[in-house]
C-alpha cells in the first residue's frame, strides 16, 4: 500500500458530467504518490456529521505539477449527495492514495481495459501509462444506458479501439459489457485485461480473459468502513501464493487483485477451506 | 490555567502512561496501518484487535452498515491467532515504543487462559483486556459478560495464569440487566480494571435486498450513537465503587469518543482511561487531535491534572460552583 496522506483538500472544481460528478481537489502532497488504480476516501460533513464512514472513490487522475487529484462521484445516497454539492473553495477531508495500484508492464504489451459505468475512472490514466511504455490499448465501456456511460471521448482520444456497449442498446452495441469481450481480446491480441466495475462484471471478465489465456487484473468494489486497513469489513476470499485461501482486505491488499486469485463464486460466504473457517464452525 | 501545562499522565498498574488515550479493540488492527497517521508511542497505549488461540476467518460479508451517528459491524473476530501475533505483530509494536494492551478472547475459559499465558514476559505488553462481551461470536447465547458467574470464571482463570503485576481488564457489555452486578463479579474475581463498553447488539435491514444489512444478521453498534449508554454504564459502575458496593478499580471508558469534549465527559463520569474506536474510521489521526482538545477542555475548567477530573460528576454540587 502506498503511504497515504490525510489532508484538508480544497475543491478547485466540481462539475456535473452526465450521470456523474467530477471533483478536482488540490492535494499537492498526495498527487505525486498516486498510481493508476489507487483510490481515495473523503469524509462527509464536518466533525459532527452523523455520517461517520468515509466514502471511497477510484482516483481518476493525479496531476503532479498542478498538485491535484481528480475523483468521479456517482450519487448513491446522502453521503455522496453531500459530496456532489461541494463547491469550489470548500475543503474536504481527503485521504489518498490508498490501496494497491494496477501492475504496470515492464515493456510494450497489448492490453484491453474494461469498465462498467464510472469504473472507467482509474483506467484512462492506466491506458496512458501503458501507451507510454510502448504498448497498445483497447477499451470496452459498458453501462445499463447511455446516460450512465462515462469517459467515452477521453478513451477515444487515447485509441481508436473503443467499443461502447449498453444493456438497453441506447448507445453502441446492445447487451452486457462482457458480450464483445472475447472478440475484442482476440482482435487486439491482448495478453492482459484490466477491469473495473461491480463484482459480477469482474467475475465474468476474469472467466473470459483466463479462458483466452490473458491475465486479468480487477479493481474490486467492496463496502469498506475505514479504507486504511484497520476495520476488517472489506474482505474477500483470495487464494494466496502459498495456495491457501484467506479473507484479505480489499482496501490494503487490493482494490486491484489478480482476478485468477479471487474466489468470485465464494464472495459473501465463508468457504470451508478458508484459513480459520473451522474456528467459525464451518465444515466442509 | 495554560493548556500546555495540563498534566495528562495517568497511572496504569505499576506504570505511569503519558496520557489516558488508547485505541478501542477492533478499531486499530494491530497498529501497523494506524502508525501511518499517528505515532503509536504518542498514545498512552494501543489496544489490539482481539486475539484468540487459533486462526479465525471471521464472518461472511457484508460485515458493516452505516447507521445514524454510528455503524454496525459483524466481523466475527477475524485473526491469525496468538502464535502469529507474538511472532509477527508484538515485536513490531514493541520496536515502535507502543505500550500494548492486548485484547484476548476464547470460546471456553480455558482458551482465555491459554492465550493469556502466552503473553507472559512478552515485550511491550502492559496489560490484558478480556473480551468477554463480543456480540459477534458464533453462539450469541454464550456472551460471557451477560452472566456474573461466567464473567467471574473467565477473569479468575486468566488472573491465575497472567503474570503478577500485569493489569487484567474485563470488557463489559451494555446489553445486560445490571452492569454493576457483572462489574462486581469481575472485580471480585481479580480484575484490575474494567473496560466499558463493548458494542451494543443491533440490527439494520437493507431496503434494497429487504434482508438484514450485515450477513451475520445482527451486529455490534458503535460510534457516538451509543455514547449516552456508555456514559451511563461508566457513571453507574463508578457510583457503585464510590458507595463501596464494588472495590475501586480503574475504568477504561469508550463508546463514541470523537472529540476532546466527549473524552472529558467520560472522565467526569468516572473513567480514568479513554479509548477511541469508530472515530478512527472517520479520522485515523483523531487520537492526537482528541488529546489536544481534551487538554483545552480541562484547562478551560481549571483542571491542572486529568486525574482531577476523573469522577467529578459524582461530587455534590457546592454553593461555590453554583455561583
Amino acid at each position: 500500500m502506498a503511504h497515504p496522506v490525510q489532508t484538508e483538500a480544497e475543491v478547485l472544481s466540481s462539475t456535473a458530467e452526465g450521470a456523474y460528478h467530477r471533483l478536482v481537489l488540490r492535494a499537492p502532497e498526495a498527487a505525486p504518490r498516486v498510481r493508476p488504480g489507487h483510490f481515495a476516501t473523503l469524509a462527509v460533513g464536518g466533525r459532527h456529521s452523523s455520517m461517520l464512514l468515509r466514502r471511497a472513490f477510484s482516483i481518476h487522475r493525479a496531476d503532479v505539477e498542478a498538485g491535484t487529484v481528480e475523483l468521479v462521484i456517482a450519487e448513491q445516497g446522502h453521503g455522496t449527495g453531500e459530496l456532489r454539492r461541494a463547491r469550489p473553495g470548500d475543503r474536504l477531508d481527503l485521504i489518498a492514495p490508498l490501496g494497491t495500484p494496477f501492475p504496470l508492464p515492464d515493456g510494450p504489451v497489448s492490453a484491453l481495459l474494461v469498465a462498467a459505468g464510472y469504473g472507467i475512472a482509474p483506467l484512462l490514466a492506466l491506458g496512458e501509462e501503458i501507451k507510454r511504455r510502448g504498448g497498445q490499448i483497447g477499451f470496452i465501456l459498458g453501462a445499463p444506458t447511455v446516460a450512465q456511460l462515462y469517459g467515452v471521448e477521453q478513451a477515444r482520444a487515447l485509441t481508436q479501439d473503443v467499443l461502447v456497449v449498453t444493456e438497453d442498446g441506447s448507445a453502441g452495441l446492445p447487451g452486457p459489457v462482457t458480450e464483445p469481450l472475447a472478440q475484442a481480446i482476440r482482435a487486439i491480441d491482448a495478453t492482459v485485461v484490466h477491469a473495473c466495475g461491480p463484482m459480477p462484471v469482474l467475475r465474468a471478465v476474469t472467466g473470459i480473459a483466463l479462458d483466452l489465456g490473458a491475465r486479468c487484473h480487477t479493481s474490486v468494489e467492496e463496502a469498506m468502513a475505514c479504507g486504511v486497513g484497520i476495520c476488517m469489513t472489506c474482505v474477500l476470499p483470495v487464494v494466496g501464493e502459498d495456495g491457501v485461501s484467506r479473507f484479505v482486505r480489499s482496501c490494503t491488499d487490493g482494490p486491484v487483485f489478480d482476478g485468477a486469485r479471487v474466489r468470485w463464486n465464494d464472495i459473501g460466504t465463508v468457504p470451508a477451506d478458508l484459513e480459520g473457517a473451522a474456528a467459525m464452525g464451518v465444515k466442509g | 490555567m495554560q493548556t500546555d501545562d495540563v498534566d495528562l499522565r495517568v497511572p496504569f498498574g505499576a506504570l505511569t502512561l503519558p496520557n489516558p488515550l488508547t485505541t478501542a479493540s477492533g478499531c486499530a488492527g494491530y497498529g501497523r496501518e494506524l502508525a501511518k497517521f499517528v505515532p503509536l508511542d504518542a498514545l498512552g497505549s494501543v489496544t489490539t484487535k482481539t486475539i484468540m488461540a487459533s486462526p479465525r476467518s471471521g464472518l461472511a460479508t457484508p460485515r458493516m452498515a452505516e447507521t445514524p451517528s454510528g455503524m454496525l459491524n459483524a466481523i466475527g473476530l477475524q485473526g491469525s491467532g496468538i502464535a502469529s501475533f507474538v511472532k509477527h505483530e508484538l515485536p513490531w509494536l514493541a520496536e515502535r515504543g507502543a505500550r500494548v494492551l492486548v485484547s484476548i478472547a476464547g470460546e471456553r475459559l480455558e482458551e482465555f487462559a491459554e492465550v493469556a499465558e502466552q503473553l507472559n514476559g512478552q515485550p511491550g505488553v502492559i496489560g490484558l483486556e478480556l473480551n468477554i462481551s463480543c456480540p459477534n461470536i458464533a453462539d450469541r447465547g454464550q456472551v460471557f459478560a451477560c452472566n456474573p458467574a461466567t464473567s467471574y470464571d473467565v477473569v479468575r482463570a486468566v488472573r491465575k495464569v497472567a503474570e503478577a503485576g500485569l493489569p487484567v481488564y474485563a470488557k463489559l457489555s451494555p446489553d445486560v440487566t445490571s452492569i454493576t452486578e457483572i462489574a462486581a463479579a469481575c472485580v471480585q474475581a481479580g480484575a484490575d480494571g474494567l473496560s466499558m463498553i463493548n458494542t451494543s447488539l443491533g440490527m439494520a435491514i437493507d431496503l434494497d435486498t429487504m434482508r438484514p444489512a450485515v450477513a451475520g444478521g445482527t451486529g455490534g453498534l458503535s460510534g457516538p450513537a451509543i455514547r449516552p449508554t456508555a456514559i451511563r454504564c461508566v457513571h453507574q459502575v463508578h457510583a457503585a465503587m464510590l458507595a463501596g458496593r464494588i472495590p475501586q478499580v480503574p475504568i477504561l471508558g469508550m463508546g463514541g469518543i470523537r472529540t476532546g469534549r466527549d473524552a472529558l465527559e467520560f472522565a467526569l463520569a468516572g473513567a480514568s482511561g479513554l479509548a477511541v474506536g469508530t472515530a478512527l474510521f472517520n479520522d485515523p489521526a483523531a487520537p492526537l487531535r482528541i488529546l489536544d482538545e481534551l487538554r483545552t477542555e480541562l484547562a478551560a475548567r481549571g483542571f491542572a491534572k486529568f486525574t482531577d477530573a476523573v469522577g467529578f460528576a459524582h461530587r455534590p454540587v457546592t454553593a461555590e460552583r453554583l455561583s
